[in-house]
């Protein structure tokens, strides 16, 4: 069982306490914590990446990069044009921002959880080394973290990478589930992509309603107070405080399971990748192995050569198959889950607001 | 006023006035005593409309337990008073048999005599409360609420005894309910407005560069000013800007506020012009449709300006002269430009010895309610125009779920997304909705109101100027004072005669403006207050109405996320 209890932000950087409870004897207590650095998580889930022996897995999508970067340039922005509004409207707006970096705050540590969460519940990666050396080591793990040469190395793969998507778009696919796999995956992912960056504009049109509206009460508030009692009797900040959460809810429940399953399919299409190198090497070593033969030279060696390869080709894609239908039924799962839970969110907010909107009537209509 | 028992039949004096009598005193107060003797029912009735508000008042108030007329036929708080029906009892203790029967063949507008009363209440608190009624009813509406009680009424002829006898009163409960409150407290405007203004149909006329949109100006009236009770005229938009021009020039310097026009625009109007037929253009005609029509609504709200027979000619005539000095690049216009920027200059350097703190106080609270108006309405639009981007925003993203939905294998998340994909497609409507009573309810209230605070500050600033005429007599006089000293020392009865009669002169002069300055004091403190209560009784409306459609639009996001729920659930 793993968490992350606690984290702290200092300045650019995020400090996470990562938490384990575990009756697993490999390890040396049954609960401790550590802290770690997103860096940290990026180096576990690359370190897995090439760790050969899972080619044949989905390895869960790494988790982004804390970004605090709107609330921030918001936070400044308000700084500089604190002089031009009332103290009752900087300190709405300050608080609203504060929402803001809370919400971004605790986006963060649930994708560095989850993604945790899913490594502690996958059969094979749970035992890897790497893994338990993350949760346990109590010190710093920078030694191990890249360095520029292996950032190098990433980068040199990610090229790779697209050679392969070119690859996997090619080859020919001998088994039926792997094929409508493939096609399926392609297909969703662009189209999940798009829903995905649809969306954030979306959740972010949203977010600015809102703040007009906290604008509006704020401004509203300055006015002087008899004529214009109506309106603040109003005091849109409530409203403007629903459609806030409104909007943040959505983006938890609609946006970011878009944007996660984005990325896990990103995950899923590197297993075919995977998968399909490896019937490409089996394909070369098919053709070396005839050609050992009629030259009869290094006979033995091509044919080990050979076995290795449909070996290692039938193991990804046993497991690759297994992979991909539980991926399968994950993601419908997840995606039920937010679903609902996005469209009960959604109502529990309409139905403030209307209380909220119905006792500003009444007061206007007892006036 | 009032009880003249000769009650006989029943009703509403009022009607009379609808009919095209012979009475062309209407507008003049002062023929109040007429009423129970004049014949002229107009008169009586007009008379009546400007007799000592004290007794109407105090008419009204005993009317107001008996009527409770909640007719919230347009919705707003609704502070109609039964006063007005109090009010109308009043005129209805004209008994005029003749009267009855005139109006009773006269009137296609506002059949059966009851129309009388319920149609002016109806009219009258349409007048007043234009600004939302007018938005909310269309023309035809107002018809009917006019009718309804009109059956009612005719129903109870009972000879109106009592003053009370909102009786006849009560079946116009809903029209009476349209009147004003603010009205009834009035003390100077006990003005019934039996007027319904409503401006439609716009219609482009000509072509190219030289198109214009006409609008359909219809007025439904009992005021017997008009020549008839319903009539409809076209105007253009430099109809309004002419009217504006005459009334201002008139009116502004007693200190009046002369409520202004919507503001020109070169951009909006070549868009029309040109045929464009895009959503931007006729959100343009509508709203400048809306404005005119509270403007119209505002102006015939004044009870001196709805006196002015500019104002009649503008409601009445089939064809106005074409009111070109409105145009901004004639030469009226450059002189309307030069002179505010000499008006512009001598504000600044006019010092007024204020010797009552009232105008002082109530021009800062002006000004600054002047800024924070600005800037709210900057926030507003901007909200606006949030609110359109997230209608956007949302419609997009609803296809792209639509998409991701048909991609989908597993066939109920593919149907679940698909209804998502719908749910998120009405969220982009409801948006659009919502943009628009943002704008038209919430942005436009506001921006009038600034326009308007320009009219009230442009009072002030007519009284500091009679303020200066007056001293500047002063100062004349004294030196012609002088002059007569200087002319007696130097023994000239010739030039004398001459400077006594300057003298003479100059003292009228002073006595005169001293008593204009007096006089416009008094009036614009008068308008400040009458603005003050309808401002606040505006915002109120306007702002029920704009959170009755927020509330509106939660309840049908409500139940399309109710409606989606169970498709999520049923994903498997």
């Amino acid at each position: 069982l793993i968490d992350i209890p606690d984290a702290l932000c200092e300045r650019d950087k995020v400090k996470f306490t990562v938490h384990t409870k575990t009756t697993l004897r490999n390890f040396q207590k049954p609960e401790f914590s550590v802290p770690r650095q997103h860096e940290d998580f990026i180096w576990l889930h690359d370190t897995l990446v090439e760790t050969e022996e899972y080619a044949g897995l989905i390895i869960p999508p790494a988790p982004p990069k804390p970004d605090f970067e709107s609330p921030r340039e918001k936070m400044h922005k308000l700084g500089e044009g604190e002089a031009s509004m009332t103290k009752e409207e900087y300190a709405k707006m300050k608080q609203e921002l504060e929402a803001e970096y809370l919400a971004v705050f605790k986006k963060t540590v649930q994708v560095h959880e989850v993604f945790l969460q899913r490594l502690s519940s996958h059969p094979v990666l749970s035992r890897d080394r790497n893994f338990q050396i993350f949760l346990e080591y109590d010190q710093d793990l920078s030694v191990r973290r890249k360095n520029a040469k292996e950032v190098f190395g990433g980068f040199f793969k990610n090229m790779v990478k697209s050679a392969d998507e070119v690859l996997i778009s090619g080859i020919k696919e001998v088994d039926d589930f792997f094929d409508q796999e493939k096609t399926f995956l392609l297909d969703y992912f662009s189209k999940i992509k798009d829903s995905t960056a649809k969306a954030e504009k979306m959740t972010r049109s949203h977010k600015s309603v809102a703040e007009d509206y906290i604008h509006i009460s704020a401004t509203l508030n300055s006015l002087s107070a008899e004529d214009t009692t109506a309106l603040k009797q109003w005091v849109p900040i409530g409203h403007g405080k629903v459609e806030a959460r409104v909007a943040s809810d959505q983006e938890l429940k609609l946006t970011e399971l878009l944007r996660y399953y984005m990325r896990d399919i990103q995950a899923a299409k590197d297993l075919l990748y995977r998968r399909a190198r490896a019937l490409a090497d089996y394909e070369n070593s098919n053709k070396a192995l005839d050609k050992a033969r009629l030259k009869s030279k290094d006979v033995v060696q091509a044919q080990e050569h050979q076995e290795q390869c449909l070996q290692k080709f039938n193991k990804l894609s046993e497991s690759g198959k297994k992979e991909l239908t539980s991926f399968k039924g994950r993601r419908v799962v997840a995606f039920r889950k937010n679903l609902i839970e996005m469209a009960e969110l959604e109502i529990k907010h309409a139905k403030n607001n209307m209380s909220l909107l119905q006792s500003c009537i009444e007061l206007l209509k007892s006036n | 006023m009032a009880t003249s028992s000769e009650r006989s039949p029943p009703p509403f004096p009022e009607s009379e006035d609808q009919e095209p009598d012979p009475d062309p005193a209407d507008g003049d107060s002062d023929e109040g005593e007429d009423i129970f003797t004049g014949n002229s029912k107009p008169a009586e009735i007009k008379a009546e409309r400007h007799q000592p508000p004290v007794d109407v008042t105090a008419k009204l108030q005993r009317d107001i337990p008996s009527s409770d007329p909640l007719g919230d036929l347009d919705g707003s708080g609704a502070n109609k008073k039964p006063a007005r029906d109090g009010r109308q009892a009043d005129l209805f203790t004209e008994p005029r048999s003749d009267i009855f029967s005139e109006e009773a063949a006269a009137r296609p507008a506002r059949p059966g005599p009851a129309s009388g009363s319920n149609a002016n209440s109806s009219s009258k608190s349409n007048g007043i409360h234009s600004d939302e009624e007018q938005d909310i009813f269309a023309e035809a509406t107002v018809e009917l609420s006019l009718d309804s009680p009109h059956s009612e009424r005719k129903e109870t002829p009972k000879p109106v005894t009592s003053t009370e006898s909102s009786v006849a009163v009560q079946p116009s409960a809903p029209k009476t309910a349209l009147k004003t409150m603010a009205e009834l407290e009035e003390e100077e405007s006990e003005d019934k407005f039996e007027l319904n203004i409503s401006i439609t149909n716009p219609e482009k006329v000509g072509d190219g560069m030289n198109a214009y949109m006409a609008y359909q100006v219809s007025t439904q009236t009992s005021l017997p000013m008009f020549r008839s009770k319903s009539f409809t005229v076209k105007r253009r938009f430099s109809d309004f800007l002419g009217l504006y021009e005459k009334l201002s020039e008139k009116h502004a310097q007693n200190g009046y506020i002369v409520p202004p026009p919507p503001e020109k625009s070169i951009l909006g109007m070549t868009k029309v012009k040109v045929g464009k037929e895009d959503p931007s253009s006729a959100e343009f005609v509508e709203r400048r449709r809306a404005a005119l029509e509270r403007y119209l609504q505002r102006v015939v709200a004044h009870p001196s300006l709805l006196q002015d027979p500019d104002v009649r000619e503008f409601l009445e005539r089939d064809e106005l002269p074409r009111a070109v000095n409105t145009q901004a690049l004639s030469g009226a216009g450059f002189l309307k430009m030069i002179n505010r920027a000499t008006d512009a200059v001598s504000k600044m350097t006019i010092k007024m010895n204020e010797s009552d703190i009232w105008f002082e106080e109530k021009l800062q609270e002006v000004e600054s309610e002047d800024q924070q108006l600005r800037k709210l309405h900057g926030v507003v639009e901007s909200l606006v125009n949030h609110r359109k981007d997230l209608s956007i925003n949302t419609a997009v993203f609803a296809k792209s779920v639509a998409m991701l939905g048909s991609s989908e294998d597993n066939t109920a998340l593919s149907r679940a997304l698909s209804q998502l994909a719908e749910v998120e497609d009405r969220m982009e409507q409801l948006h659009q909705e919502q943009a628009s009573s943002d704008f038209f309810v919430f942005a436009e209230l506001l921006a009038d109101y600034i326009r308007l605070l320009g009219g009230v500050r442009g009072c002030f600033d007519q009284r500091m100027k009679t303020w200066q005429r007056w001293q500047d007599a002063q100062v004349t006089l004294q030196k012609k004072r002088e002059n007569e000293a200087r002319l007696l020392w130097a023994n000239k009865p010739d030039k004398l005669q001459q400077a006594k009669e300057e003298i003479a002169e100059w003292e009228n002069k002073v006595t005169q403006y001293e008593a204009d300055f007096e006089r416009i004091s008094t009036t614009v403190r008068k308008e400040v207050l009458r603005f003050e209560k309808e401002k606040a009784r505006d915002f109120k409306n306007q702002i029920m109405k704009y959170l009755e459609s927020l509330l509106h639009s939660q309840q049908q996001l409500i139940k399309y996320w109710e409606a989606f729920l169970p498709e999520a659930k049923a994903i498997a």
